[in-house]
């Protein structure tokens, strides 16, 4: 998927129909790629809301007939008009007169028009560097409900994490792609084998063979369906019921109709009942019980930010449950609960530090976005690289407020007392620190052991390569340096540090 | 390896009431022994049955009593021989005393390691508990039980008691189920106990974990409130995906005389240049590209480490929010547990407070994470307070990683209010909707709730070690069926579709399904399971005519064919495309097709009405494009068709529809002057005469 983004300013009131013109020439340039493939965007900045205001008569109609169906034609070849009006500071931009024409704007969207372009024009430079998806379905499934009616459904993906794109490995010499090649190789003959359909499995000393087919006829077992099999309430949704992120449904009378209106129905009685339903899904790589959250839709500032659907929330097996928190059970059966009173405190303290309307996505990812401005700076040859800022960061500035700061120093004093030292209570905690006393040891033994070295001479004399990795090892431990990797790596890391 | 060895003592009941559930404890067992012959090798595990008609103990030679506990197999490293024991359990005739039982596996445990062996010890338990245990000597069974639960405390034993209850326990004295649950809770709070009651086979399959992994800290260090304020915590996984075992690749290329063949096979990775293929270049030769657009951007590793974002390893509070901000499905990923750091009574009461506030509040707190030095990215989260119910535990936090603004792509999807009036469901419908969830309850009150995540086992993975334990007896083994207790999950229970059969068949008689009779494909799939005799609903004739318009509205707009049902329009739509200029030369093409297959399949001149209708819009649309010769020919070419295969009825009929050539005054184009098109039919009749 590639983005063309053109922008065209416009001055109008000549003969000339610089708005046609532009809207042609931005044609012209997204016309390579089929709209298959390709997600095609023009972004009109303008801030003259009647561009044929100075033309009088017939050539006022003719122009404005000739530039609607220009963009008519654009658009029908599935690239998408957006405007972008900038007010004059004078008089606020009528899109009325024109240009709600020309993006095809009815009845409640022209209302709701200006106030969603003031926030777009916010968007836009976070906007330009996040990757665009069109809506695309996931999969098509059924969902059986009883008794042999089974409804019709799509998936979407609405949440995944976004990585930085796929890389590809180049020849550092001249700078041509390379193209990886796969190759199985028999290690007692050292024969090129093609993809071998046997796996095993070692087991009772024994290697079980078992064939490709046979592994996925295990996995298969259940037909691809979504199976209904009851509601429970939302209760039972555990917090730590989760494994990979939630997949949206919504129906579809493509194939079946009256799934739609099944759907709809079972949505407003969950969303009623506050229940979620328990259903399999059987898909062939990851057969899995599956909880669905009727979602309704909440629309603000004019925007869908819920769609209403419901989401498929993987539920984890009993495998995949840990028990951490019984692993400090107390033996003498209390385990030291909070009084009122450091309740009370702690009430205080987060009615201080409250965020009001937290929003989930109000945070851009600072290591995708350094990602890709680091990639900008170092392709574009930038002579510095533009700063970006952490916005995950806590807010000093409002943690430094006087009630803010009186609130967590009643809370501390509540719970840990006049005279708590940190350090204090860690000593007396034997069991704890078993590992890093280890550790401790294994550092004092390194200092010493690397004490009996002259190092700085045996770098000179390049006769660090003498040593064994072990010596090498009490140098790197001394100075609290990584100790993994090769010798070399060990060498070189040794010389880094000593400045050589 | 032997790192993490653990000695497991199986303390089986095996008493006539426990018969019937027998047959899910030998799956589970050996499922267990299974898995320990694959991932803990070096583990020891002993069985002991009680319940049983004789007795084989060490303890009754020694001091006597202790009867009807056998010890199947003393502890000892696991091999096949368990797998086969578990499979089949001998059936007892005796009520089991399970106190005798835990006495003996201590006792067991006792003389094998000393006090002083700090090796993993765990007793687990499976008894429904029904009967009762003797009455002691001394003091009352209360005092008994503790006495036995400190020595386990001291001895750092673990016990895990799976109590089976419920529907499988059958009629029961109530008097000695109490007193047995109240002897059981004392295990479970003056030791490191777990007791877990379990009423359907599932569940009970699930209560045993199989396989024990070791947890790992992913994080020690400060949760900052602020830069005064910080308590000591440690992070573990709450949830993890286990797996399906990644087999290696077998390679049968060695022979089979070779004994010591390991049958591995490599895979090699070699990268040559796109352009010369014979050239491999080496690693070193090789730079990762990252695309910027249409170009690929070569960048060395250092050059990317000097500038990569590096946050330093810190959890740092960004402040509370209600719970109600956080919608469920902005979960991400698995989850963690927040733990105050077990040594420290300070950080355990402040972890404490804060959950305890959050709860009562129904807040949430909002963390950035970076776990470890050197990580090149942050995680937000949400801390979710778990306040613990049992006496002995802590509270904990919850940790889910939520999206960042880049994760959540903004669909936009039809409300629904804005659907057509046939799609909102009526008041009876949504009546019986309401009826099938409220009815198709899988967590009725005073019962079990069904298929919890905690006691539901993965399906797939029992199947494949059964199947590996089958395969290593006969290796040409067939894949077996799903086991028939583990089926029950992938399909709604019987016994609450049977109970629920008039709330089902109310919701069944409310709604119809109908596939759609426009898309060719076999959608089979849908309505396969369609029972017939379903009896008709009311409103669903609407429904279906409704959407069949719905759907011709969307296909209007992108015609790529000329169909047999509607051509004119699909010939109109396809000539206005503008979207490329091949369109109007595959729309002539193809209505030129179609006229012809209408003349040729005629019967009697059944189908002339609309292949002139066709040859009309066919002539329109040349004529706007300014293409007359094509028309023309065809018109030409289709007469003289006719003409060879008899079927000069149509000419005539064309003729008098008046149809004719395209002129020159018509089109510029065209060579046919205004006579000759009009007399082209006329002409053209005599000839055949």
């Amino acid at each position: 998927m590639k983005e063309i983004g053109s922008q065209n300013g416009i001055i109008s009131g000549t003969r000339e129909n610089s708005l046609y013109n532009a809207l042609w020439v931005a044609q012209a340039l997204l016309r390579k790629g089929s709209a298959k493939t390709a997600d095609k965007r023009m972004l009109l900045f303008t801030n003259e809301d009647d561009p044929f205001g100075n033309i009088k008569g017939a050539t006022k109609i003719d122009m404005t007939r000739t530039t609607l169906q220009r963009a008519k034609d654009a658009q029908d070849l599935g690239i998408s008009i957006e405007l972008l009006p900038l007010s004059q500071p004078d008089e606020e931009f009528n899109v009325s007169l024109f240009f709600a024409d020309l993006i095809g704007l009815e009845g409640d969207d022209l209302a709701q028009f200006l106030p969603s372009v003031g926030e777009k024009l916010e968007d836009m430079k976070d906007q330009l560097r996040k990757r665009m998806f069109t809506k695309r379905i996931v999969r098509k499934i059924a969902f059986s409900i009883a008794n042999g009616l089974s409804i019709e459904l799509n998936t979407y993906a609405l949440i995944r994490p976004t990585i930085p794109g796929a890389i590809t490995w180049l020849d550092s010499v001249s700078n041509r792609p390379l193209k990886a090649e796969r190759s199985f190789i028999c290690s007692d003959t050292g024969a090129l084998v093609q993809e071998p359909l046997k796996r095993y499995q070692p087991y009772k000393n024994e290697n079980i063979k078992i064939s490709v087919e046979e592994l996925s006829e295990i996995k298969r077992i259940s037909t691809g369906h979504l199976r209904l099999l009851g509601f429970k309430p939302l209760s039972c949704l555990k917090d730590y019921h989760n494994l990979r992120p939630s997949t949206f449904i919504f129906p579809s009378d493509e194939e079946v109709f009256g799934s739609t209106c099944i759907f709809i129905t079972l949505h407003r009685s969950m969303l009623r009942l506050e229940r979620f339903a328990v259903a399999f899904y059987g898909s062939s790589s990851h057969p899995q019980l599956v909880a669905l959250i009727a979602q309704k839709e909440i629309i603000s500032h004019g925007g869908q930010v819920e769609p209403p659907g419901m989401h498929m929330i993987y539920l984890p097996y009993s495998e995949d449950i840990r028990h951490v928190e019984e692993l400090y059970s107390d033996s003498n059966g209390a385990a030291p609960k909070a009084t009122d009173d450091q309740i009370e405190k702690a009430t205080a303290l987060m009615k201080r530090i409250d965020l009001k309307d937290f929003s989930v996505c109000q945070f851009s990812n600072p290591a995708l976005q350094r990602h890709y401005a680091v990639l900008q700076a170092l392709a574009l040859e930038e002579p510095d690289i533009p700063e970006t800022i952490d916005e995950t960061l806590p807010d000093e500035e409002g943690m430094a407020r006087p009630g803010v700061v009186s609130a967590v120093e009643e809370f501390k004093l509540s719970v840990y007392g006049d005279n708590y030292d940190e350090e204090k209570e860690l000593a007396g905690n034997g069991k704890a620190s078993e590992a890093s006393k280890k550790r401790k040891a294994i550092a004092d033994n390194a200092v010493k052991e690397s004490a009996n070295y002259d190092w700085d001479d045996l770098a000179d004399n390049g006769k660090l390569k003498d040593l064994t990795v072990v010596e090498l090892k009490y140098y790197l431990t001394a100075h609290s340096l990584p100790v993994t990797g090769k010798k070399e790596a060990l060498i070189s890391r040794i010389l880094t540090h000593m400045g050589k | 390896m032997a790192r993490n060895k653990e000695t497991l003592l199986l303390l089986l009941d095996v008493g006539p009431s426990m018969h019937s559930v027998l047959p899910e404890v030998e799956k589970v067992c050996s499922l267990l022994a299974g898995k320990k012959l694959i991932y803990s090798k070096y583990d020891e595990v002993g069985v002991i049955l009680f319940g049983t008609e004789d007795t084989k103990n060490e303890l009754t030679k020694e001091v006597g009593g202790y009867q009807h506990v056998v010890v199947l197999r003393d502890t000892k490293v696991v091999d096949g021989d368990l797998v086969e024991a578990l499979q089949q359990l001998p059936r007892g005739t005796c009520d089991g005393d399970y106190l005798d039982a835990i006495i003996v596996g201590m006792d067991i445990l006792i003389k094998k390691f000393g006090e002083t062996d700090k090796k993993k010890k765990r007793i687990c338990l499976i008894t429904n508990a029904l009967c009762p245990i003797k009455d002691s000597f001394e003091g009352t069974k209360e005092d008994q039980v503790i006495t036995i639960a400190e020595q386990m405390a001291k001895h750092g034993m673990g016990m895990e008691s799976i109590v089976v209850r419920g529907r499988l326990a059958g009629d029961a004295n109530k008097r000695i189920m109490e007193e047995n649950d109240v002897l059981l809770n004392i295990f479970s709070q003056k030791t490191c106990a777990k007791l877990v009651y379990v009423e359907s086979p599932i569940s009970l399959f699930g209560a045993l974990r199989t396989r024990n992994i070791s947890p790992v800290t992913i994080f020690r260090g400060d949760l900052e409130l602020s830069s005064k304020m910080k308590i000591k915590v440690w992070v573990y996984k709450k949830t993890s995906e286990e797996k399906f075992p990644t087999l290696k690749k077998y390679s049968d290329k060695a022979p089979p005389t070779d004994k010591f063949a390991t049958h591995e096979v490599k895979v090699d990775y070699e990268y040559r240049s796109v352009e010369d293929t014979s050239k491999v270049v080496p690693p070193e030769g090789r730079i990762k590209g990252y695309r910027y657009g249409p170009q690929v951007v070569p960048i060395a590793p250092s050059e990317w480490d000097a500038v990569k974002f590096k946050p330093e390893k810190s959890v740092k509070l960004l402040g509370f929010t209600d719970a109600k901000n956080i919608l469920r499905h902005y979960y991400m990923k698995d989850v963690n547990v927040f733990i105050a750091d077990p040594g420290n009574t300070r950080a355990i009461l402040a972890v404490s407070a804060l959950a305890r506030a959050m709860k009562e509040k129904n807040k949430v707190a909002i963390v950035r994470c970076v776990w470890r030095n050197g990580q090149g990215s942050v995680v937000v989260g949400v801390l979710t307070p778990n306040v613990s119910d049992k006496d002995n535990t802590r509270d904990s936090f919850y940790f889910n990683v939520l999206p960042f603004a880049e994760d959540v792509r903004e669909f936009q999807f039809p409300s629904f209010n804005n659907f057509l009036v046939s799609w909102q469901p009526n008041e009876q419908q949504q009546e019986a909707a309401d009826n099938l969830v409220k009815m198709l309850d899988l967590a009725p009150s005073g019962k079990e709730e069904a298929l919890q995540p905690n006691f539901t086992p993965n399906p797939v993975l029992e199947r494949f070690y059964r199947y590996l334990e089958l395969k290593s007896k006969q290796p040409d083994a067939a894949v077996p069926p799903l086991d028939e207790t583990l089926k029950k999950m992938t399909e709604p229970d019987p016994e609450v579709l049977s109970q629920n059969k008039s709330v089902i068949d109310a919701f069944r008689r409310n709604f119809e399904l109908k596939e759609n009779p426009k898309l060719k494909k076999s959608t089979r799939r849908f309505l396969q399971e369609k029972p017939s005799g379903s009896k008709e609903g009311e409103g669903c004739g609407d429904i279906a005519a409704q959407s069949v318009d719905s759907i011709k509205d969307t296909s209007v707009v992108k015609v790529e064919n000329i169909g047999n049902l509607t051509p004119v329009q699909d010939f109109e739509n396809m000539m206005s495309r503008r979207d490329g200029p091949e369109w109007i030369g595959k729309a002539i093409k193809d209505m030129k097709k179609r006229i012809f297959d209408l003349v040729e399949d005629s019967f009697e001149g059944d189908n002339y009405p609309k292949a002139l209708e066709c040859l009309v819009a066919l002539r329109k649309g040349c004529i706007l494009e300014q293409e007359p010769k094509h028309f023309n020919d065809f018109l030409h070419h289709l007469c003289k068709f006719c003409q060879k295969n008899n079927l000069n009825c149509f000419c005539e009929f064309l003729a008098s529809k008046e149809l004719t050539l395209i002129s020159k005054t018509e089109a510029i184009d065209s060579e046919v002057t205004d006579d000759e098109a009009r007399s082209f039919l006329v002409k053209s009749e005599p000839k055949t005469e």
